[in-house]
């Protein structure tokens, strides 16, 4: 079976009736992964056994009303560790690794007794748009193989387009689960910065990263967030805040009426697709009729983005990933002489070039003499950043705008050209330096390709952004629409 | 040519926590290797550290105790390297807000007093250890994340003697206040030198080098010692010094060349995200000078002043927290200072260095110390009679019980002592006659003899006195 038609609320119900059991659910996922996976390589791991083992435990105790993920699949990136199941990050230098422990979001789906049936494919580390620096496999856009899925979670977005999985989780480290979710026309979000434990999210940039959910529509994402959000110990950046039900209100679409909306001119400047730019004034339009106002603002620090980041995520990239030394796990390379042959053929032999050439640059902009130019400046424009949010925040409920300037483009095509790919996200990128909640949706399409929205929100308040995403999509039937896989389903 | 010389200190102090600076797992020592890891420890993929707030507080204990500067908004950087035994190729430490600063101790070189300045002290985690055994190396873990505090002195230090004495002062006042055992010998202190001189009058400090294999005050200081002449013996050939690193051999009191540094490393530092910042407020750092315990020099102080012992009894005294409140609770219950000072430093010093145990480690109390002194103040016992109730002390037996039971006590009652002089006397008419005729030998003979008729428990002065008048009569 595919989750064209299904969401977590009516799996619920069907699983409580027992018109299917739990390891029924699991097995025909399976099935369907490994009839459709061979078009768009969504997944690195399965979890067969282990999965419906699970499946099988969650049946015999019953699933009760108060359980409403219980025995439901889901999907987990490759960079989040678990426990036993094999976790690469898409890095040769993670070949085969088996963590020993869960993460925290992992471990409260489990306790939601949600299956874990598999790993999606990414960009190696989460660095890239695209999900062509994987070290494994190129997975497919769902709604044409041609083209790229986006990145770095393309592989949890493909599985979820195409009917593979109701939610999966993704991580956003600069725009990585909300583009590719855009691209593949699925619902993405990007939480606050805190919001969610990063305790075994395998980091890139720690100070960016944040780990959301991919699903179908804004109700499912929205269950999948309240269950993995809220403070954990063993993560000190996680915040204390209160986390709501934030499926709870989402009933109605007219929970927008008198939001102001702010609409930055500098999001529809030059470069951004003439069909993205028009799906986004269509949007405003939806929620001017829907009794919103939305205005034209400015964040006119917005073009420094890139390059702040580029250099604040290569940086702490560059420091975190100096434990993959080929020492005690992972890959190590042979025919080594000495210690420093161990550690420079490793990780010679086991990263890939897009992660080597963001390590350089991390090394370069920390280094004696260049730090204050580069690291101390980015974080400078940072703050400058940050400011340019408070002040458009301040009177406006929330920001819109389109989530990449273009649809999905073809595969192959920006991969030997990094600033062109790196220019991609120019408008997520700044959501994260910002540490602010980014909600991307379906809203059009461009030559049967998605268009992708961003809604942008104030620190915790995804409340907001979840009621405007779920008011525009009952006024709407963009994600109603599914992808045929090349003929298929 | 006149030189003068100039050497800097960083001393690593570990910290006696229950668990480690950024993970639950125990510090404890004696362990299997990498028993006392986790995912931490080990730096996993996605493994995050978390702070250990004691941590902080001993780190603004130490503040406090060297008189610096708690810096109340502060955080953690990243130190960059590849190395075996440092699992995330990173340090967790301090690096531009360090947790004090501009702080001082005050140190002593016979009998002029300094104060040696410190620039900073940061808190950080300690890496792990490598071993290599025929054809592998081995890493073990266990050490990884013990907190430390680097104590980073400015550079007044103006003689191998200064560092010592600095060294002392700094063990001392760590020592008071119960953070680290501060002991060279487990490693629980540990000390890099460097080392310059100058022709007297020349602005620019010389060209320093570093020493390696230090492993006591004493070494720090022949080390040094050796280095500043080597140093001076360069410039006055005509030679340079270069900026290397040398290794201090035990045997010979010399310094041997192990690499010369080309160039400074670059850690690449940067703030630590993982990690918020410090926030600490003005009641907490209140809260912590509050409990801290009366530091060594004021203890001296006192001691002269008030105790009236001598300088170097006061110093003997305070060299550890332990011996200082045994001292102090031993006069509270009476005892004469200056006896108790005299048998802290010599018989009780004495059945520590045989034993070799610490003070807290005996049976020894102050209640039984503070009775034993009693008992010879008013009488009851003689000093002599005093070796056999220390040895019972020792197994912590009361004395007063001890001395009765054992019939330890001192005859002093004239009454009963003047029949046996009397009896003495008659005896040894010979030893009277030797008396008259100015042969005062006479007297320990006699003594002797009334001591061995009461089997030593006369009071030597009481029979003193009685034989002398009778004698005289």
């Amino acid at each position: 079976m595919n989750y064209f038609k299904q969401d977590l609320a009516s799996l619920h119900a069907d699983l409580v009736a027992k018109k299917l059991s739990a390891k029924e659910l699991t097995q025909a996922t399976f099935d369907n992964i490994k009839a459709t996976d061979p078009k768009i390589d969504a997944f690195l791991a399965l979890n067969e056994d282990a999965a419906l083992d699970q499946a099988a435990k969650v049946d015999a105790a019953g699933i009760k009303e108060d359980q409403p993920l219980a025995g439901i699949p889901v999907a987990i990136k490759d960079n989040i560790v678990t426990k036993d199941l094999t976790t690469t990050a898409a890095s040769k230098i993670l070949t085969n690794f088996n963590p020993i422990y869960d993460a925290t979001v992992t471990t409260k789906l489990a306790d939601a007794q949600m299956i874990t049936v598999g790993k999606t494919n990414m960009d190696e580390f989460a660095m890239g748009g695209s999900t062509e620096t994987s070290a494994f496999k190129q997975t497919k856009n769902a709604w044409d193989q041609t083209k790229v899925p986006g990145g770095s979670s393309g592989g949890s977005a493909a599985a979820v387009a195409s009917g593979q999985i109701v939610a999966a989780l993704g991580t956003d480290t600069g725009g990585s689960i909300r583009q590719p979710a855009a691209f593949n026309g699925v619902v993405g979000m990007k939480p606050t910065y805190g919001r969610v434990s990063r305790w075994g999210l395998i980091a890139f940039g720690s100070s960016l990263d944040q780990i959301g959910p991919l699903t179908r529509g804004v109700k499912d994402n929205a269950t999948i967030l309240s269950t993995i959000a809220g403070h954990d110990e063993h993560d000190l950046t996680s915040s204390t805040q209160a986390v709501p039900d934030f499926a709870k209100d989402l009933n109605d679409a007219t929970s927008v009426k008198g939001l102001r909306i702010g609409l930055p001119k500098e999001f529809l400047a030059d470069g951004v697709d003439e069909d993205v730019k028009n799906a986004i004034l269509a949007a405003a339009d939806t929620y001017r009729k829907l009794g919103a106002t939305v205005d034209e603002v400015s964040l006119p620090h917005n073009k420094y983005g890139v390059a702040a980041y580029y250099i604040i995520a290569s940086s702490e990239a560059s420091s975190n990933l100096q434990r993959f030394d080929g020492i005690r796990y992972g890959y190590r390379a042979q025919d080594v002489k000495n210690l420093e042959d161990v550690y420079v053929k490793s990780r010679s032999e086991g990263f890939g070039d897009e992660v080597k050439r963001r390590i350089m640059l991390g090394t370069f902009s920390l280094s004696a003499g260049f730090y204050d130019a580069y690291f101390l400046k980015a974080a400078k424009v940072r703050t400058v950043i940050i400011n340019d949010f408070k002040a458009v925040l301040k009177d406006h409920d929330f920001i819109m705008g389109p989530v990449a300037p273009t649809p999905a483009f073809d595969l192959g095509a920006e991969i030997k050209d990094p600033i062109t790919m790196y220019m991609n996200d120019i408008l997520t990128i700044p959501v994260n330096l910002a540490g602010l909640p980014g909600l991307s949706l379906p809203a059009g399409f461009s030559n049967n390709l998605p268009v992708g929205m961003q809604l942008i929100g104030r620190p915790f308040d995804e409340s907001t952004l979840y009621k405007a995403g779920y008011a525009f999509e009952q006024s709407t039937d963009f994600h109603l629409q599914v992808p045929t896989l090349g003929g298929q389903n | 040519m006149n030189f003068e010389t100039t050497i800097g200190l960083e001393v690593h102090i570990e910290l006696k926590t229950n668990s480690k600076i950024f993970s639950p797992s125990p510090v404890a020592y004696g362990a299997d290797p990498n028993a006392n890891t986790n995912v931490i420890d080990f730096g996993y993929p996605g493994v995050l550290p978390t702070t250990n707030k004691g941590v902080v507080a001993d780190g603004i204990i130490a503040a406090l105790a060297l008189h610096a500067t708690v810096e109340q908004h502060t955080h953690f950087d990243r130190k960059n390297y590849f190395y075996p035994d440092n699992p995330k190729a990173y340090q967790i430490t301090q690096s531009d807000k360090p947790i004090g600063h501009d702080g001082w101790v005050e140190v002593d070189v016979d009998g002029v007093k300094k104060k040696i300045g410190i620039s900073e002290m940061h808190i950080e985690e300690d890496a792990g250890k490598n071993t290599h055994e025929r054809d592998y190396s081995y890493v073990d873990l266990n050490r990884q994340g013990t907190p430390l505090i680097e104590i980073v002195s400015k550079p007044d230090i103006a003689s191998p003697a200064e560092a010592y004495a600095y060294l002392e002062a700094l063990r001392q006042r760590i020592q008071f206040t119960g953070i680290s055992d501060v002991k060279m010998e487990e490693g629980s202190m540990r000390v890099d030198v460097n080392i310059s001189v100058r022709p007297v009058g020349q602005a620019k400090f010389g060209t320093k080098t570093e020493l390696k294999n230090l492993n006591s005050f004493n070494y720090v200081q022949r080390g040094l010692e050796y280095e500043e002449k080597r140093q001076q013996q360069v410039l006055m050939s005509g030679g340079a010094v270069q900026q290397e690193t040398r290794r201090f051999d035990e045997k010979t009191g010399e310094t041997i060349l192990m690499r010369v540094k080309a160039g400074a490393d670059d850690y690449r530092y940067f703030p630590e995200p993982d990690l918020p910042a410090l926030n600490i407020s003005d009641d907490w750092i209140k809260e912590l000078g509050d409990a801290m315990p009366e530091m060594p020099t004021k203890r001296r102080e006192r001691y002269v002043n008030e105790l009236g012992l001598t300088d170097y009894d006061a110093m003997v005294i305070t060299q550890t927290k332990e011996m200082s409140d045994f001292f102090d609770a031993t006069v509270a219950l009476k005892a004469d200072p200056k006896m108790a000072a005299n048998y802290l430093q010599g018989d009780v010093n004495a059945y520590l260095n045989d034993n070799h145990v610490d003070l807290q480690a005996t049976k020894l109390t102050p209640a039984n110390l503070a009775g034993m002194i009693n008992l010879i103040s008013d009488g009851t016992i003689s000093s002599k009679m005093a070796k056999k109730v220390f040895k019972a002390i020792t197994n912590g037996e009361e004395p007063k019980a001890f001395v009765e039971k054992n019939g330890l006590v001192q005859l002093s009652d004239p009454a009963k002592l003047q029949p046996i002089i009397d009896d003495v006397l008659q005896s040894n008419p010979q030893s009277i006659e030797d008396f008259n005729n100015g042969k005062k030998r006479a007297v320990g003979f006699l003594v002797g003899q009334i001591m061995k008729q009461t089997h030593g428990q006369a009071n030597p002065q009481v029979v003193n006195k009685l034989l002398m008048t009778a004698l005289q009569q």
